[in-house]
């Protein structure tokens, strides 16, 4: 209970202030770290650093690795045919054998994005602090958990020490009253957002997500918008954490043995009233319509009723070099409908969109169709749990049907480290999180929406209004 | 940790803003298990032609900036993923000081984990910078990281922030596990206070 000794927190203030291991002035805070998240991309240099300094990994049970980045979508019980990213995926395993760390490897049905199994599994819970070499971490916010990304000096930092050191950011409010009308998701809601604020409105902040639309999402949609504060700038998103949450971890397989207690503990979190946020963004949900991006940030973004902007929109002089130089990459002018853009690909995955109710969203709008002629459309499910529950439901049937390409659990083509991606000039509808140039392959030109959106594009083979959907 | 005092080296101007880390070490390059080796890779993309060859319009790539170490950058410049490589790509290359009106939080983070300075000006400071850079020939800048500043030889001498921690970290080429692991015992004290 707030009193004049202990004035009223933010649920950020409470996390930062129960992991403080030591703070003082003029130096960084050496901040307590719950959960390490390891995949195979931004760790081997950091075990070979311990290797080196010959020092251990201080916690191994706080510490759970997957290899997701950079492995095929394609029959696991084949070789896997890149010498370098087999390599890649060896050394994690060979490290965690080491160092004893818990790994789910590429024949665990629990294999997955590395954010997708960790809510899945019970790892992520309230009031934790997590991290990972990965800048989605801010997906684990959704939990009312202080989550975010770290270089591989700061994961090495985290294995030798199970702390970081932090400089402490400020806390930005951004609220969202109201309802969101039929067919707009928490994939629109986000987008909309990192609209508003620009790719770097949430530098050097911790968001916490507020108001009726935010707390009438499922866990898996919080998961959508918490993963995506990054691409506004914040290294880490949260939404405190309530029934919908404690009901969504029940009975998962990490979660606390006393879970009751842990569920009263976890009632403690939220922001007091009269807390103060640094700063605070009002939004009303009734504004966002179904959203589609037509740049090179995840900024770069309007609605699906829209056009698509000309440089002469912007009135800055940055903006516009930006805009006509997002343009000519994406191979638009300006001024085109957005629901005129024709699509080579779909790709339906990543730690944004690939978790069951995606797939749902995705399959309600393809059930009974047939994707575009024209259109190459995949789905790579989040995890290996996902794939199974989406073949439990028979999804995998209702895709396959339609001509969606069913795949194994992994990042995919949200990034194309792997054989998935794009051609120079192909033109993708993602629901993944970043339309950078070349993020899905050299020359690739991406849209970021939601799954149903994803689908209806693929069937239609151009974006259509989710809205008008029959 | 490479240690960082002060440095003069040739400027280079990329007038871009939201330079992401996919540009700067694009991701086929992320399958190596090695820490060096990345410069040659940097902004892949873009110093390419599609037939593999050098693009000679490429900022990096035109006669004036061989041996460039000094970027000046943008705002937002790397932003996206936390790929530490992305400052090894830089720092490989010859990069020693990045300037900017901002950098991406980890992007920041990274470049003083490997002996680099990230500097942030004003927008208005860094627009004079582009300017002098494209006024001079062989335009090169001196960041000294004892006092915060940044001058030219054409009477420049502006003042930067940086935390006093970081300062002193990258003054003296401090190894942060070293550091933390100083303090092992409240670590120790913190785990068991809190393994209930």
């Amino acid at each position: 209970m707030p009193t004049a000794a202990n004035p009223p927190r933010t649920l950020f203030e409470k996390l930062w202030d129960n992991h403080i291991v030591y703070a003082e002035e003029g130096r960084q805070t050496i901040l307590y770290i719950d959960l390490h998240l390891v995949h195979e991309v931004t760790s081997a240099q950091a075990f070979e650093g311990l290797r080196l300094a010959n020092r251990p990994v201080r916690c191994p049970a706080k510490t759970v690795a997957t290899a997701d980045h950079n492995i095929p979508t394609t029959d696991r019980s084949l070789p896997i045919v890149d010498v370098i990213s087999k390599l890649q995926i060896d050394t994690l395993r060979n490290n965690c054998q080491q160092f004893d760390i818990t790994h789910y490897d590429l024949n665990d049905p629990r294999q997955g994005i590395v954010h997708v199994i960790g809510p899945e599994l019970g790892y992520t819970q309230p009031g934790m602090t997590i991290v990972c070499g990965d800048s989605h971490t801010s997906t684990h916010g959704a939990f009312g958990a202080l989550a975010f990304g770290i270089g591989t000096s700061e994961v090495e930092h985290v294995l030798a020490t199970q702390t970081l050191l932090q400089v402490k950011p400020q806390t930005l409010e951004l609220r969202v009253d109201g309802t969101l009308r039929p067919g707009v998701t928490a994939k629109d809601l986000v987008l909309y957002l990192i609209g508003k604020i620009t790719t770097d409105g949430g530098t050097g902040y911790c968001v916490e997500y507020t108001g009726e639309a935010i707390r009438a999402l499922s866990m898996e949609n919080r998961m959508t918008v918490c993963n995506m504060s990054i691409e506004g700038g914040a290294r880490a998103g949260m939404i405190a954490p309530d029934e919908t949450t404690f009901e969504y971890l029940r009975g998962r397989q990490f979660v606390p043995k006393d879970y009751e207690s842990a569920v009263e503990r976890w009632r403690q979190l939220p922001t007091d009233d009269n807390a103060k946020y640094d700063k605070s963004l009002k939004f009303q949900a009734a504004d966002i319509a179904p959203q589609v991006t037509w740049g090179t940030n995840p900024g770069l973004v309007v609605s699906v009723n829209d056009c698509v902007p000309k440089p002469s929109d912007y009135s800055d002089a940055t903006e516009q070099k930006t805009a006509a130089s997002a343009l000519e990459y994406m191979g638009l002018t300006g001024g085109e409908r957005i629901t005129d853009i024709q699509l080579d690909r779909v790709f339906i995955g990543s730690c944004t969109n690939a978790r069951i109710e995606d797939l749902r969203a995705a399959a309600d709008i393809a059930r009974g169709h047939k994707v575009s002629e024209h259109v190459q459309a995949m789905i790579v499910p989040g995890s290996g749990l996902v794939k199974q529950q989406a073949e439990a439901e028979g999804l995998d049937r209702v895709f396959k049907e339609a001509g969606f390409d069913w795949r194994e659990a992994g990042c995919s083509m949200c990034l194309a480290m792997n054989p998935d991606k794009l051609s120079p000039g192909e033109r993708c509808a993602s629901t993944s999180n970043r339309n950078f140039e070349g993020r899905q392959g050299k020359g690739g030109r991406t849209h970021l929406v939601s799954p149903a959106m994803a689908a209806a594009a693929a069937i239609a083979g151009h974006f259509v209004d989710i809205r008008d959907w029959k | 940790m490479k240690a960082f005092t002060k440095h003069t080296g040739l400027v280079v101007a990329m007038d871009r803003a939201n330079v992401d880390t996919d540009q700067i070490i694009p991701k086929q390059f992320l399958k190596r298990i090695e820490r060096t080796g990345f410069g040659e890779f940097l902004f892949w993309d873009w110093a390419k032609l599609d037939d593999g060859s050098t693009d000679p319009e490429f900022e990096l790539n035109r006669p004036e900036a061989a041996g460039a170490s000094v970027l000046l950058a943008r705002r937002n410049f790397g932003c996206g993923s936390s790929r530490e490589h992305a400052p090894w790509a830089l720092e490989d290359y010859g990069f020693r000081v990045i300037i900017a009106p901002s950098f991406a939080d980890i992007f920041y983070n990274n470049c003083f984990k490997n002996g680099m300075l990230p500097i942030r000006l004003s927008e208005e400071m860094v627009d004079d910078l582009f300017a002098r850079a494209a006024q001079h020939d062989s335009y090169q800048l001196t960041a000294n990281l004892e006092d915060c500043t940044l001058s030219d030889a054409h009477s420049l001498s502006v003042s930067f922030e940086v935390e006093p921690f970081r300062q002193n970290c990258l003054l003296n080429g401090l190894d942060d596990i070293g550091l933390t692991l100083e303090h092992e015992d409240k670590i120790t004290a913190y785990e068991a206070a809190h393994s209930k």
